[in-house]
Order: C-alpha cells, then structure tokens, then sequence
C-alpha cells in the first residue's frame, strides 16, 4: 500500500523514492464555479504559499523553463523585438513570465533592474472563480490553490474579465483558459511548485502561508538595513491575500513592478454584474413572462367585433353589406 | 404618385369578400422569423450562461462550449437579419403627432375603449416602442458583445472597458428580452394580428379596428386603381 504523501513544507527536498498517494483531492474543494452552496470539507488544509523575493531575482528564466517542462508545453520560438521579456507575454502555453522594469530611483539616482515574475496570484477571494459560468471549471481548496478543470470550460474568457491581475489565457486551438495551477499535481504529492524547485537563488520559496509571512518578515528586515525602508510583503487585503506573494524592495509603489496593482480587488462592475444584475435582471424577466402568461389566460382578449368588419367593407367597398346599397 | 403616407407601397386589398388586406410580402414575414429564432437561440443561450441555475439550457445546443461559440455567430446572423427588417419598416415607424394621444390614453387602449382611441397608420405607438426597443438595443448588443467575444477579439477592448461591455450586454439583454415578451404578449393579446405574419394578410375589421389610418389609405389605393 502507497503511503499518502505529507503537505509539502518547502520545495527544495526531494521526491520519495516510493509513489505516494495524494494527501487532498476533490474532498478538499471550497469553492466551485458557478456553483451554490458548496458542501465543505470537513477538514481544513494548512494554507499554502509561494513566496516571490523580487530582491533576490537575477532574472534567469530558470522558473519559466521550469513551468513549461513540469506542464509539458510548448510555448514556440519567439521573436526578438528588443525586450527581455520572452515570450511577450502570459500565454496558454506560458503561465509564468518575469517581467523586467528599469527604474531610476530619485532619492538615490541610481538605475534599478526590477524584475517581477508575473502569473497566478491565487487569491483568497479569486475574480476568476467569481465571473466563471461554467459549474465546476474553477475550484478553490482549502489550501488555497485556485485550479482550473479543463473538463468543465467553455472558452468563454469571463475568467479574463474577473481577475484583478490579467493572468487567465484562452487558448486558440482547444478554446480553453490556461494560467499557473501552483503545481497542484506536484503539491499534491508532497512537492513543492516546479519553478520553486529550479530558481538558483531561492528567490522563490514555497510552503504554508505563516512560515512564508515568517520567511519574509526577516527578508523585509534585511532589506531595510541595507537602505530599502519601504520594503514590504504584497498580500493584497483587497483580495483576502493572496497564495503567492512579493517580497518588494519598493513596496509603497508596487506599479513600478510592471504595473502591479496597488490595492487589486474583484472590479465593482464584475461584482455588480454578477450578483444585483443577476438576481434583479432574473427576477424581472420572470415576472414580465409569468405575468403576460397570466394576464394572456385571465384577462379579456382584444378581439376585433362585427362592427368592424361592417366598417371595413363599407370603407373598402364603398357600401354597407347589409342593404348591399351605395354610401 | 405621391409616397404614402400610412402605408408601405406593396400594402393592398386583398379581397372584399370578405376583405382581407395584405400586410407583410413573404420577404417580410421570412425575414421576421429567420430574426426570431435567432433572438429565442439567443435568449436561450445567453440565459444558460447569466445564471448557473440555467446553465442546463447550454445542453439545448450541445453543451457549454458549443454555446460558448455558437451564441455570438447566431448574433451577427439576427443583426444582419434585423437590419434588413429595418430597412423596411423604419418609415412607417417614425413617431407622428396622433401617437402622443393615443399614448395619453393608454388606459383607454387596455380597456379597449377603441372609439375614443385616435386614428392609427400601420403602426401604433406600442409597435412603434418595440421597433425602436429592439433596433437600439440590438446595436448595443453587437457592439458589447464583439467587445467580449474572446474567441475573435480578445485583445480588441482592455479588461477595464471589457468588464463595463459585459455588464452593459448583460442588462440590455435583460431589457430585450422585456420587449420580445411585451411584443409576443401583444400579438397573441390583439386578436387576429398573427395572421399578419403567418399568412401575412389581417381581416378588414382588423384593419378597421387598429389601423383605421392605414385601411382607409389602402382602400383609397383600391378605389383609384385600375377598373375591375
């Protein structure tokens, strides 16, 4: 009998020599798309999460050809237009790009390399989840990984209107929305996230959400004795935090890093869409045909009278059919 | 001859006895329905994925990514349709002077007190409510709606103005689906109107009873016609 793999706690170990089972499945889902009244899991996993040092990026790349091995996609040769960004940017094929920012920094005028890996946020109170019109495309389990079922979407990209962040791409040839899954087939198993595993200067780390909140609690300290005094964790409040965080050299201006957004929260316009649009719009239409269907059985109907058709032949014809004579 | 002014020049008497006169060709009545189906495909699969709870109604077209594909294409079919039903009813739909009265006394219209309705051209002031409904609504829907249509324009609008297109397309077609309810409503409601669009004559008395204006027009045609 395989024994059932631990939580991963880091992602630097390595893999048991003996297959593990998976220690969370379905049984550990809290949300669900399009899906009411969720039954919750009578468990609660610790909450997990990648911790992203912007600080301590050299910006090798080594975490996308990570992602696209792990994945088993096929990003394409690109084309150079002068930019160190590669691809261009998020594809179905690439769920995670680090993209590069120059910056001058006008109180110590010097030029600074910002460079952010983009993708996923996994956020505790996921926009994608919320717009989704398809049951069961996206679920959330209680360690906080937002996975999409690829079963289950329609390639409709209300996932794309819903995040906060401009992550989710459809694909063109299967019409169906890719973004970062945080290696939940691997975390499954006890493993950290792949890009986690290769990043050379652990810019990435990975495991529960305090011991990362710890971990970068000491990183901001460092930061800061060395001159960064607004240094900082981005765990947007407005999202109820996020399952992958920045530590951030610049944390009072996080647009400097790519535009990432200063308080990023589900758009108003998506929640008023999705919840009074729907339930007033709904409830409205009901009404409207259950009330003509009602007024169409009860109510007397406008039914044209003899009358008229004596009119109108005496107008078309010129005469009255009853005595037949001439107006 | 002068255009007229109450009717469409191929309105006629159809026969007198009884008198039946012709109200839509069948260009007309084709084009209407080819428009309705593609509203009720519409309807119904862009229902299936406003609510969860009528996300069933995608298995009508063969599941969610079918619907996904097949909602937008259908809407660029009934725009195309509509149009052309514009062009052709757009005159006589125009507002005129005795439509404020008879919509200061639309108490009188629902209780069908006709005598003390005005006289009336082809169309009265509702019909003429739903035509414009539709023709603006329909405008706002094919704009919003190539706007989020992922699969041939992903990157035409960016994601704040796309997730305002979404919300507005959601709301007009809640809207639209009002007036195709009051138009279906009304034309089971007014007795003897589906004619019109089925075989595409009304009786005169029909005529005479809702579009006094019209008939009179058509019957003055008539008269001045060639001898019989």
């Amino acid at each position: 009998m395989k024994d059932t793999a631990s939580g991963p706690t880091t992602a630097v170990s390595n893999p048991p020599v003996q297959p593990t089972e998976a220690y969370f499945d379905q049984g550990d889902i809290t949300r669900i798309s399009a899906t009411r009244n969720v039954p919750q899991p009578d468990r609660e996993l610790t909450k997990l999460a990648k911790l992203i040092d912007v600080s301590k990026c050299i910006g090798c790349k080594a975490c996308q050809s990570a992602c696209v091995e792990w994945n088993d996609t096929d990003p394409g040769v690109g084309e150079n237009v002068g930019v160190y960004e590669n691809p261009h940017d998020l594809t179905p094929d690439m769920f995670t790009l680090m993209r590069f920012s120059e910056w001058e920094n006008p109180v110590t005028n010097e030029l600074e390399w910002l460079i952010r890996k983009d993708g996923c946020m996994h956020c505790e109170d996921p926009g994608c989840l919320k717009a989704c019109p398809a049951p069961g495309a996206i679920v959330q389990y209680s360690n906080g990984i937002v996975d999409f079922n690829h079963d289950n979407c329609i390639g409709c990209g209300y996932c794309v209107t819903g995040c906060p962040f401009n992550i989710p791409r459809i694909s063109d040839t299967d019409h169906k929305s890719y973004k970062c899954t945080l290696c939940s087939d691997r975390v499954a198993v006890g493993q950290g996230p792949a890009c986690a595993k290769a990043c050379p200067t652990q810019a990435i780390v990975f495991g529960t959400k305090d011991d990362m909140k710890a971990h970068a609690e000491g990183r901001i300290e460092d930061l800061k004795s060395r001159g960064y005094e607004n240094a900082g964790l981005y765990d947007p409040e407005g999202v109820g935090g996020t399952h992958v965080m920045y530590v951030l050299h610049h944390r009072d201006q996080p647009g400097l890093y790519a535009n990432l957004p200063e308080e990023p929260r589900i758009s108003p316009v998506v929640e008023g869409w999705k919840g009074v649009t729907k339930t007033a719009g709904l409830a409205v239409m009901g009404i409207a045909a259950a009330g003509a269907a009602l007024h169409g059985l009860f109510a007397r109907p406008n039914e044209v009278e003899e009358h008229d058709e004596v009119e109108a032949d005496r107008l078309v014809d010129g005469r009255d059919p009853q005595d037949g004579g001439q107006v | 001859m002068a255009r007229p002014q109450y009717s469409e020049k191929g309105d006629h008497i159809a026969s007198h006895e009884p008198v039946r006169v012709s109200r839509y060709r069948g260009f007309t009545r084709a084009n209407h329905w080819v428009t309705a189906v593609c509203l009720i495909v519409l309807a119904l699969s862009g229902l299936s994925l406003f609510d969860p709870a009528l996300y069933f109604l995608t298995g009508l077209f063969g599941g969610g990514q079918t619907t996904r594909w097949l909602h937008p294409i259908v809407g660029v079919v009934l725009f195309v349709s509509f149009a052309l039903m514009f062009v052709q009813l757009w005159r006589l739909n125009m507002p005129r002077r005795e439509d404020a009265k008879w919509m200061a006394r639309i108490g009188d219209v629902v209780k069908q007190n006709e005598d003390k309705l005005p006289e009336l051209g082809k169309y009265n002031p509702g019909q003429k409510f739903v035509f414009w409904g539709m023709s603006g609504l329909i405008v706002v829907l094919i704009l919003t709606g190539i706007a989020i249509w992922e699969q041939f324009f992903p990157g035409l609008v960016s994601i704040p103005v796309r997730r305002i297109a979404v919300l507005i397309h959601a709301l007009a077609a809640v809207a639209i689906i009002l007036v195709f309810i009051i138009h279906v409503y009304a034309a089971i409601w007014t007795r003897g109107t589906l004619r019109a669009m089925t075989r595409g004559t009304v009786t005169g008395g029909w005529a005479y009873r809702h579009h006094r204006k019209w008939l009179r027009e058509l019957a003055a045609r008539d008269n001045k016609g060639p001898a019989e």
